[in-house]
């Protein structure tokens, strides 16, 4: 139950693909009629994602190699662009590390960054947001619903606030996509990161929406692909695999969208009812569907996987110990957590391989792993322990 | 990521719990960072006949501090303090790196319970 770190790629994606590779191995900006086929195969799977993001023009659509790399361009390329407006980017405190660290980046280079905290369901106050812009604002960037803790923001609302001032809005959408229902028209949204995976297409594919209009320059240079915002010769089955993962995706969100709230609902219900002192993490109904973010007094992230892991079960968590850094997850701390709550948190993040069997499952032995590592903890109250 | 030993030390922890009249105990750790460790032991003749822990923390937290009482059970106070956090981790056929610094914390839990020991025993003289 950790999609988010990584979710198998449809086998309808990956039969789409196949040709791609050694039959209709052609270069979509040849002349002669082999490229013709990549041609069209990168048109339609443009078509697809632009249609799945409520998209007006295909042309909108960029294909990149990720959310990171989206991120990257769309941060960079209008802050870069844009500098003889302002220098000014508005951002949030649970943003995506890709989008943070572009920030700091940016920060190096004379440009102002303000995150806005959100509360502690993990909400941005777009009151706040507009109290923070100034004439010299270019971006805001707040990302559609954060892939840890699940809160959905009020993207719309924000869009709104953003174009009322002439600024552009760019959402980090990667965990969202394909999950939610998202139309970048409607929701006033200017740019939008796009990850494959996250929707079951290909590793190392994304794509970016750029509204027509928006001032943007490329981040990487060369041969002029994707409208010259994008260089590099076209890959083919990769772009292939995100259109079918869109497609797909448009397709079976609805259905699969409530079978999933479904078994989140159940988790979510089952875990703090049978397990005293045990916590949700972001909000309670705006929320992904597949997300469940749970905290538990007393007992450490890392030895709560391990525990279920040796069950069969694959989660994820906020702990420090399960990162690189050493650092608990800042989306937590932003929500406000003491650091030893952060520790204690375990993300499920549920999908099409998941069935109302594991959600029973997990809140058969969940209790028990839960139970062992509190009587082993020198925190745990006496009294819960008898 | 760990060795089979840490996880067995982790699945079956040897030696969890309080010792209620324990003659000397060591907390080392902090919970904002992690890892808490609290060892307990008894002495007898100069020999530690009873070595037991309590532990908040990752799966290495867990392992070391079971792998403690098992290296420190039967040993006299001085074999007992030339445990290292390096005897540690080897017995456990090793840590992953970034473990090695941050939740290897058992062998300082157990010289802190003898220091414990040692000025109670100063403190009746």
């Amino acid at each position: 139950m950790d999609h988010a770190a990584g979710m198998p790629v449809d086998p309808r994606v990956f039969e789409a693909m196949k040709p791609y590779f050694v039959e209709n191995y052609g270069n979509p900006s040849s002349s002669y009629s082999f490229g013709a086929s990549a041609k069209n195969a990168l048109m339609e799977s443009r078509e697809k994602v632009a249609r799945l993001i409520g998209a007006e023009k295909p042309e909108e659509v960029i294909f990149t190699s990720g959310g990171t790399e989206s991120n990257n361009l769309a941060i960079k390329g209008v802050a870069y662009r844009n500098k003889d407006k302002g220098n000014h980017i508005i951002a949030t405190t649970i943003e995506h590390i890709s989008v943070i660290n572009i920030c700091k980046h940016l920060q190096k280079q004379d440009f102002e960054i303000t995150y806005i905290p959100v509360d502690k369901q993990g909400m941005v106050d777009p009151e706040k947001l507009k109290d923070a812009i100034t004439d010299k604002t270019i971006l805001i960037s707040v990302m559609y619903a954060n892939g840890e803790i699940g809160t959905i923001q009020p993207i719309r609302e924000i869009g709104k606030i953003a174009h009322e001032n002439q600024i552009y809005f760019h959402v980090d959408a990667v965990a969202a996509v394909g999950k939610v229902p998202i139309n970048v028209g409607e929701e006033n949204i200017d740019l939008l990161s796009i990850s494959s995976n996250d929707m079951y297409g290909p590793k190392g594919m994304g794509a970016l929406y750029i509204k027509k209009g928006t001032r943007i320059q490329p981040v990487m240079q060369g041969g002029g692909q994707e409208r010259g915002l994008r260089s590099g010769t076209e890959n083919i089955p990769g772009i292939v695999g995100t259109g079918k993962a869109a497609e797909i995706a448009q397709e079976e969100m609805e259905t699969e969208g409530r079978r999933l709230s479904q078994l989140r609902d159940k988790l979510i219900k089952g875990a703090l009812n049978k397990i005293a002192r045990s916590y949700l993490n972001g909000h309670p109904t705006k929320r992904l569907p597949n997300n469940a973010n749970l905290r538990f007094s007393y007992i450490e992230g890392e030895s709560l996987i391990l525990g279920l892991d040796m069950l069969g079960i694959q989660v994820s968590s906020g702990s420090a110990c399960t990162s690189k850094t050493l650092e608990p997850s800042h989306v937590l701390l932003a929500i406000g957590l003491a650091h030893e709550e952060a520790h204690g948190s375990l993300v499920f993040t549920m999908g099409k391989q998941n069935s109302e069997e594991d959600a029973k499952y997990v809140l058969e032995v969940l209790p028990g792993v839960v139970r062992r590592l509190r009587a082993m903890s020198p925190l745990t109250p006496k009294e819960m322990l008898r | 990521m760990y060795s089979e030993k840490v996880m067995d030390h982790f699945m079956n922890p040897r030696n969890v719990g309080e010792i209620p009249d324990a003659d000397g105990v060591g907390t080392v750790g902090n919970p904002v960072c992690g890892d808490l460790m609290t060892v307990y032991i008894k002495v007898k003749d100069n020999r530690l006949e009873d070595v037991k822990f309590k532990t908040f923390g990752c799966g290495a937290a867990i392992a070391t501090s079971s792998m403690i009482t098992e290296l420190a059970k039967g040993k006299t106070i001085e074999e007992a303090l030339r445990i290292t956090r390096g005897d540690v981790a080897d017995s456990l056929g090793g840590l992953p790196p970034i473990k090695m610094h941050c939740s290897n914390l058992a062998a300082d839990a157990l010289h802190a319970a003898i220091k414990d020991y040692v000025k109670r025993k100063e403190a009746n003289k």
